[in-house]
């Protein structure tokens, strides 16, 4: 640092040399959005790996039948898409500065974010139920188990991510330790969750119907 | 006694993004059961699930109120390394399927 600089620097403190950020956002925010980036590509890549199984395989099982299968998957698009509404809420409110309501939205989201597991580990336990496992299944290409699994379960990870996140966040900004900017970026994570679940189901599920 | 001022209905803004994405969930879920086609099945159901997935980044996550700064950053550069990398799975599934260098 120069000696003019140290000069200004004590005059000003050091914010006098700090940037302007160029996309006006906190840190934390765009380090989520960035993690959300790296995220995406992750899921970007198994979704990849499986189309390209899924489309070289000739014996590629089509096991998903309306009911229980479809039907749940149905139940379980509509809880998460409520449960991003519900997100949405609690990050407006925390902004508005009201507490109660955004502890409402907050607790409304875990609980359907819990809602949504819990008819995903029915989903995998009809599944194994009808014989499938990782490496081998009853109707045909063996590789099915185990991009299932992959994909659904690295899903349900970011699920069980989130509801422990929105739990920390809901108690901390109760007590005032947190803030409306912390709601924010979680409230990111948790729509990305459901970004991912838009690609997952066409993906998974519905190009794998029984006719 | 004065009323306590009524707090906004805060989803409210959100709600017609929120059907929409209901309606595109339901119809993906109706052809999913009318076509028999894979190739075209996919080729419809990743269109509405772009679709679905802009409408979530840019109302839900807020990108739309953000700096176009933001937008240009992330996205292009994203849509970028997933195409690149289709075409390494492409590749790497042929080598898998490639027959021994002659000795």
């Amino acid at each position: 640092m120069s000696d003019s600089q140290a000069t200004a620097a004590a005059a000003h403190g050091h914010g006098a040399y700090m940037e302007e950020s160029p996309y006006a956002i906190p840190s934390r925010k765009l380090t989520m959005w960035l993690f959300i980036i790296s995220d995406a590509v992750t899921f970007g890549a198994v979704l990849m790996a499986y189309g390209y199984l899924r489309v070289a395989s000739s014996d590629w099982p089509t096991p998903f039948k309306f009911s229980p299968s479809i039907l749940n998957v149905m139940i379980m698009t509509f809880v998460l898409i409520t449960s991003s509404l519900t997100m949405l809420g609690a990050v407006d409110s925390a902004k508005l500065g009201d507490k109660a309501k955004t502890s409402r939205f907050l607790w409304s989201t875990v609980l359907l974010g819990a809602i949504f597991a819990g008819l995903h580990i029915r989903e995998w336990l009809g599944m194994i139920g009808e014989g499938v496992r990782l490496f081998q299944n009853p109707w045909g290409s063996s590789l099915f188990g185990a991009t299932f699994f992959c994909i659904t379960g690295l899903h349900l990870l970011h699920v069980f991510c989130g509801i422990i996140a929105i739990i920390v966040v809901a108690r901390k900004f109760a007590n005032g330790s947190l803030t409306a900017g912390h709601v924010e970026t979680t409230g990111l994570y948790w729509h990305f969750v459901d970004l991912v679940w838009m690609f997952v189901v066409p993906l998974i599920y519905l190009t794998n119907i029984q006719h | 006694m004065a009323l306590a001022p009524k707090s906004p209905n805060v989803i409210a803004k959100y709600l017609p993004i929120y059907f929409l994405l209901l309606a595109i969930a339901g119809i993906e879920f109706f052809v999913a059961f009318r076509i028999t086609s894979t190739t075209a099945l996919l080729t419809l159901l990743l269109g509405f699930a772009v679709c679905s997935a802009a409408l979530a980044l840019l109302f839900f996550m807020h990108l739309v109120e953000e700096r176009r700064a933001l937008f240009f950053s992330l996205i292009p550069a994203t849509i970028f390394v997933l195409l690149m990398m289709n075409m390494i799975w492409s590749d790497s599934y042929r080598l898998l399927r490639m027959k021994p260098f002659p000795h």
